[in-house]
């Protein structure tokens, strides 16, 4: 049942986009096509399981002060394996997704699983977290892309929708339609987890690194209390 | 005794209420929309009722589904419509202006908590975001005379002006542009209205325009039709006078309409686009609590914080 919900974990309550709001640049990046989403969120699945595996398995060799050089050069040896299978079998989808293919290296979902889960947990534990933080990751690039892909371009997955084609609103294809929806998604699962999972400690204020030199901090603090 | 009313300043009540003044600018709307309907036909005034019926019934409905105090009655919905239709094309698919309506009023006006509380003025933001989402409706004009084929500004963008129209004609709106922002006539005569009820004051739309005039002098273009063309007199008087968006006191509007004027002459003269009047009011919106921390008043034997 604890695997379970390790690897359900990252579709809504602890979805690594709209809850934990890690990865904002890709997402936002690639989520014009359907069929470009798809691809970066499978490319950083694969990157996010070996690389959740492999620290998770390391985890005791790698030295605590140096701990986040080592996770970027396990991170951008996959990313780069990676980049060379695409590029090999899938040159189309390597051109569209162009710069943001190797960024993946640089993802915060994959340094943030490392960091909040795989360095502390059994690689068992980890492999069926990067599996769910992934699912979460591309479910999340599908649904949106497929919304700014219908209504800004009246395509979806570069097929012509009959009646949206000719009323396309291009402004969703546009960076400023792309903030609109990835709001509107953020909205949405909070609405359907209560905002539960942004109170939950390690997310909050408190788990930020800057805790202790933020005031907002204390302000919340005296806000609990008075509940 | 229950007549004593015991509250900090200020003391002084005028009888002006959100509806009254809103009123007053529907009045001060109304040649504009006239000369919209006599130069672009019927359309113009199907369009602008259906901005105005979505505008609110998006308030409405927003307020009813979150529960909140319906405000519909204070008729700044209204004004929201009527001012985004004065800013579209005659001919934009009604779809479109409904859809438009909705970003003004749900997007851009209620989600930052309603009236007042929104930080840009929603007709423009509305109106941008249409230009963006349908860049091919938002620029097919409709040319009354059937001769022309480019708004002025765009004539005077691609500098060939032998099919410029007379002043007289830009002056009185026989022009291609939006429903609402051809005609200089009918918005000087709501501007004058707007002066003598005290809804409005002078400072930003005469130094907005005569910052666009003075730039288009020094710069070599011809000032008179800068200044009679695109929605610089619309947006001067009526979107850049909004109180929620705009500076509190007299040198914060001296101020607003000194920049907006500066970004509209940049964007003309220099920009992609040939009209910049709807950037500049929105950059300067975002501006506008800082240009209010600047001109604050200081209090007599106070302390400036």
């Amino acid at each position: 049942m604890k695997k379970l919900s390790i690897l359900l974990k990252g579709i809504i309550k602890e979805n690594p986009v709209l809850v934990l709001v890690l990865g904002t640049c890709p997402t936002l990046a690639t989520t014009t096509q359907a069929s470009n989403a798809l691809g970066m969120g499978l490319a950083a699945t694969v990157v996010l399981l070996c690389s959740n595996v492999c620290i998770s398995a390391l985890r005791k060799v790698i030295p605590d002060k140096v701990r986040i050089p080592c996770y970027i050069v396990l991170i951008a040896g996959f990313v780069t394996i990676v980049q060379m299978i695409v590029k090999a079998y899938a040159p189309a989808l390597d051109s569209a997704l162009g710069i943001y293919l190797p960024l993946i290296v640089v993802n915060c979902i994959i340094l943030g699983r490392a960091e909040m889960f795989a360095n502390k947990n059994t690689v068992g534990d980890s492999a069926l977290d990067a599996i769910g933080m992934g699912i979460g990751f591309t479910l999340t690039l599908f649904v949106m892309s497929s919304i700014r892909e219908i209504l800004g371009n009246g395509t979806w997955y570069g097929m012509p929708i009959p009646f949206l084609k000719d009323n396309s609103i291009a402004i969703f294809t546009m960076a400023p339609g792309g903030f609109a929806v990835f709001g509107c998604l953020i909205a949405l699962v909070n609405k359907i987890s209560k905002g539960r999972a942004i109170k939950k400690k390690e997310f909050g204020c408190s788990g930020c690194p800057s805790a202790a030199v933020c005031g907002k901090l204390d302000a919340g603090r005296e806000e609990a209390q008075d509940k | 005794m229950n007549n004593l009313i015991l509250s900090p300043s200020p003391h002084i009540h005028t009888r002006q209420s959100t509806q009254v003044i809103m009123r007053d600018v529907l009045i001060a709307l109304c040649p504009a929309l006239i000369a919209g309907i006599v130069i672009f036909g019927v359309r113009a005034l199907i369009v602008t009722l259906v901005c105005v019926v979505f505008s609110v019934g998006g308030e409405w409905a927003f307020e009813k589904c979150t529960k909140r105090a319906v405000t519909v009655g204070d008729l700044s919905a209204v004004v929201t419509g009527v001012l985004l239709a004065f800013n579209l094309p005659v001919s934009i698919p009604l779809w479109q202006a409904a859809f438009g309506s909705l970003i003004a009023i749900v997007g851009v006006k209620q989600l930052f908590g309603g009236i007042g509380q929104n930080f840009a003025n929603p007709a423009i933001t509305a109106r941008i975001v249409m230009f963006l989402a349908f860049s091919q409706s938002m620029t097919t004009w409709t040319f009354p005379d059937a001769v022309s084929s480019a708004t002025p500004l765009e004539l005077m963008k691609t500098g060939v002006t032998d099919n410029m129209p007379s002043y007289l004609d830009m002056f009185l709106g026989k022009t291609g542009g939006c429903i609402g922002e051809t005609c200089a006539l009918a918005i000087l005569i709501g501007f004058v209205y707007l002066l003598i009820r005290r809804v409005i004051s002078w400072q930003t739309p005469v130094i907005f325009v005569g910052t666009v005039f003075v730039m288009s002098l020094i710069l070599g273009q011809d000032a008179l039709a800068q200044i009679l063309s695109g929605g610089l007199m619309l947006g001067a008087v009526f979107m850049a006078t909004d109180y929620a968006t705009t500076p509190r006191n007299a040198w914060g509007k001296v101020i607003f309409g000194l920049g907006c004027g500066l970004i509209t002459v940049l964007i003309r003269f220099w920009g992609s686009y040939p009209e910049g009047v709807s950037f500049s009011i929105l950059l300067m919106n975002i501006l506008t609590p800082y240009i209010d921390r600047w001109t604050r008043k200081k209090p007599l034997g106070g302390v400036r914080a």
